[in-house]
């Protein structure tokens, strides 16, 4: 081995190497693991679940084995009303559990000591955190002070206040259940998310596409998927700009119906077959009817079909709603 | 052909078989990545083109272009070259030949499936990293580790005295850029999540091109300007400056891809310093080649593979000016997400480092098949359609990137920008299309070269003979 005089050179390039991984990985993470989750991590976290790209439980990215979000304007064990409404995120048996119940640490100083105390996350039943638990679990989230501090906290209401995934489910009823989870993996899937960023820049961006995020702002979320090449506008808070589910309807469809001059892909396959009665929706007729249109032979474009209430669509159009 | 020696004894195996393997499927995939470039680009310029259809969409393809070109076509034409040109350097053979046959299958067969299923929509959802975490781990086990032990024994193994600066980067770069797919992806195989995930992912993003892509590249060029030109590399000690400066500096400033994102501070001016630093490098590369050159011009304009790797080292300077400054803050804020980046990167992989692979494909595949270049006239079709068709790309892509900043910091309403930037679409469509055209003719022109082309009797180059067409 003719190496010998180059043992010192193999030896600096090692040391160099971890120099700066030391710099650029271990420094970092001190103070990105020192992070504490705002509210709006835990909601991200809560309703996208353990991972929204590819994983054991959904390992065809087709939107199985997710968390729900529901709105409860009844309480779903003792039938109470509740006003104002709360959301509450239903992770079935065997839905793997979000990334920080399975990691407080994570959740960071505060939350995590009010999650486990008052919010007994520790008590997620069955404790198989990676495959869900046996009963399914239902979290809230919930308002708490920890030394003088107002904090939001996750709370397990399985274990707080007795709701079964089922009976939360039932109380909510399809109208006010949202497929967060399985909507956002149709924005990786897609690739919504090669043109439309979730990362409103911290130099400008406040005035058109809202507030950017915080250091906690992003705790429990995988992947982040911010996107690079913004071709289109930043939708990190697009619900709160729009929040019309007929104007994304529209647009998701074909772009063109609601702006002329857009270069989004239309989305019409994410329909399916079958619209919400059950009807075979017919693209080729709905095709030839907007080339009239489009060519002036029409007043109108034809009708939008409304989707079918399990469709990729749906899914869509509950993520991007929830974007607030 | 090559398949057979699969299972030979390593000594029956002629050298160069996995030069010539990896070779052919680096053009092949070329022409795969670039159809796919040209064909996602015509539907940014006319969104309706082949719709209705989820694989066909562009959020399926867009991805499956990136990873080709890098994996497919840049990675293999790094092992192209590193199969013939480590054990020439070493005045040895291949420490494996048939390890290196077995490494160009399984890369063709776990791109092929990783990229299959990435078109599907099984992805990790992170950027550069898209693919699910087992072809990760293939990529990594299957493909960049015996690479990597290949290159290092037969360097180990050499019959030389020194190690010549291009197997210090071979050697270095396959060692490190190991270590970068194991850390980089660390989100996947750990479940890391948050920012942590976000930052890991352009480390591994920033590492690629800094510790793989940039300096192969460049080691490539090492080798093929002196080698073609016969004059000795100007300076050793220069390039123990590129070398060393590339370590040191090159693998630190990650975070100046996030430079509008919530990490610390600290950590985002140190990137952004550390990001001019790259400028050593840069320079050195440079000054060191074109000074090569010196009394050898003329080749420039008569030799083809010299034309494609002074264009590449040409290419690398508007590359590492635009890259030393757009990462510092008050120019990133205006750049930041825009069609600008876009120009940058393909400045960088279909600019600098293309060209200078092209040119060692070229001398390569002669050399091992001893068979002079085909046609003269189809290789300089081939020059000037990816050459004009890069520039029309480039800086229709850096317009429209121009465009897209003053309408960001100006708060113009989005749909303006997109209609302003329409004919600069189109603009990178024809581009794009006359390099996949380019590529074709390319990969027939090495297709009858390997058949019908005139032999090189032994000990003579390829480029010393006199073209017959």
């Amino acid at each position: 081995m003719a190496f010998k005089e180059y043992r010192l050179g193999a030896a600096m390039v090692g040391g160099a190497l971890g120099l700066s991984m030391c710099i650029t990985i271990l420094m970092p993470s001190f103070d990105l693991r020192s992070a504490v989750s705002t509210k709006m991590a835990l909601e991200k976290q809560l309703s996208a679940g353990f991972d929204i790209g590819f994983g054991y439980a959904d390992p065809l990215l087709l939107g199985i084995n997710r968390p729900i979000t529901v709105d409860l304007e009844t309480d779903p064990k003792t039938g109470a009303k509740l006003d104002p409404p709360i959301r509450a995120y239903v992770y079935k048996p065997g839905v793997p559990m979000p990334p920080n119940i399975r990691h407080p640490h994570d959740l960071g100083k505060g939350v995590q000591d009010l999650s486990e105390s008052q919010g007994q996350i520790g008590a997620v039943s069955g404790s198989n955190h990676s495959k869900g638990s046996q009963e399914g679990v239902v979290f809230t989230l919930a308002l708490g002070e920890f030394n003088g501090e107002e904090l939001t906290y996750i709370e397990n209401a399985s274990v707080t206040k007795g709701w079964t995934p089922d009976a939360t489910l039932a109380a909510a009823g399809d109208k006010n259940t949202h497929h967060i989870s399985k909507g956002k993996t149709e924005f990786v899937v897609q690739g919504c998310w090669w043109c439309h960023t979730l990362l409103p820049e911290q130099t400008q961006d406040w005035q058109a596409f809202g507030a950017p995020p915080y250091l906690g702002d992003f705790n429990g979320e995988n992947p982040t998927a911010f996107g690079s090449d913004r071709k289109a506008p930043d939708i990190l808070h697009v619900a709160s700009r729009n929040s019309s589910r007929e104007w994304m309807m529209m647009h998701f469809f074909n772009p063109r119906l609601v702006q002329v001059n857009s270069i989004m892909p239309r989305f019409d396959y994410l329909w399916g077959d079958k619209d919400a009665q059950g009807n075979t929706i017919d693209y080729d007729k709905w095709r030839a009817e907007y080339k009239e249109y489009s060519e002036g032979k029409r007043t109108y474009p034809p009708e939008v079909p409304d989707y079918a209430p399990d469709s990729e669509i749906r899914a869509l159009i509950d993520w991007v709603l929830s974007l607030k | 052909m090559l398949l057979k020696y699969l299972s030979a004894k390593n000594e029956d195996i002629p050298p160069g078989s996995a030069a010539i393997f990896f070779g052919f499927s680096a053009i092949f995939w070329f022409v795969v990545g670039t159809g796919l470039g040209s064909f996602n680009a015509a539907k940014l310029a006319f969104p309706d083109f082949v719709t209705g259809t989820e694989l066909f969409a562009f959020g399926h393809m867009r991805q499956v272009h990136v990873l080709a070109v890098i994996v497919g076509w840049i990675s293999m034409a790094f092992a192209m070259t590193m199969m013939y040109m480590t054990p020439a350097l070493g005045n040895t053979r291949m420490w494996s030949e048939k390890l290196g046959l077995w490494t160009a299958l399984l890369w063709n067969v776990g791109l092929s499936s990783a990229l299959i299923s990435l078109w599907i929509g099984i992805t990790s959802g992170r950027e550069y990293s898209d693919f699910a975490w087992p072809f990760d781990l293939v990529i990594l086990f299957g493909v960049i580790t015996p690479l990597c032990v290949n290159v290092i024994m037969t360097i180990a193994h050499r019959r030389t005295q020194g190690i010549y600066i291009t197997n210090w980067f071979f050697g270095a770069c396959t060692f490190m850029v190991g270590i970068v797919l194991l850390v980089g992806n660390s989100p996947e195989y750990f479940h890391l999540t948050g920012l942590s995930e976000a930052y890991l992912t352009w480390w591994n993003a920033h590492n690629l091109l800094g510790l793989w892509i940039t300096p192969v590249a460049a080691a490539i060029a090492y080798y093929t300007i002196p080698k073609l030109t016969g004059n000795p590399l100007y300076s050793h000690r220069i390039g123990h400056m590129h070398f060393w400066s590339i370590v040191v500096f090159y693998s630190t400033p990650a975070s100046h891809h996030l430079m509008s994102s919530p990490l610390p501070e600290w950590l985002k001016s140190f990137a952004s310093v550390e990001g001019v630093l790259i400028l050593i490098p840069a320079v050195a590369f440079v000054a060191n080649i074109l000074l090569t050159m010196k009394g050898k011009w003329s080749m420039f304009v008569e030799n083809i593979e010299i034309k494609f790797s002074v264009t590449g080292v040409f290419l690398a300077i508007p590359l590492n000016m635009q890259g030393g400054f757009q990462q510092t803050r008050s120019i990133n804020w205006f750049i930041h997400g825009t069609g600008w980046i876009v120009a940058h990167a393909h400045l960088a992989l279909l600019g600098m480092s293309t060209f200078l692979e092209i040119a060692a494909v070229y001398f390569g595949l002669q050399q091992m098949l001893k068979r002079k270049l085909y046609s003269l006239a189809l290789a300089n079709f081939h020059y000037w359609f990816v050459l004009i068709g890069f520039c029309t790309y480039w800086i229709s892509m850096t317009i429209a990137g121009l465009i897209q900043g003053a309408g960001k910091i100006y708060e113009v309403p989005y749909i303006d920008v997109v209609i302003a930037e329409h004919p600069y679409m189109i603009a990178r469509w024809i581009g794009g299309t006359m390099v996949f055209t380019g590529n074709l003719v390319w990969l027939y022109n090495m297709w009858m070269t390997a058949r019908v082309g005139t032999l090189v009797p032994d000990g003579r180059y390829a480029h010393e003979l006199a073209y017959e067409r």
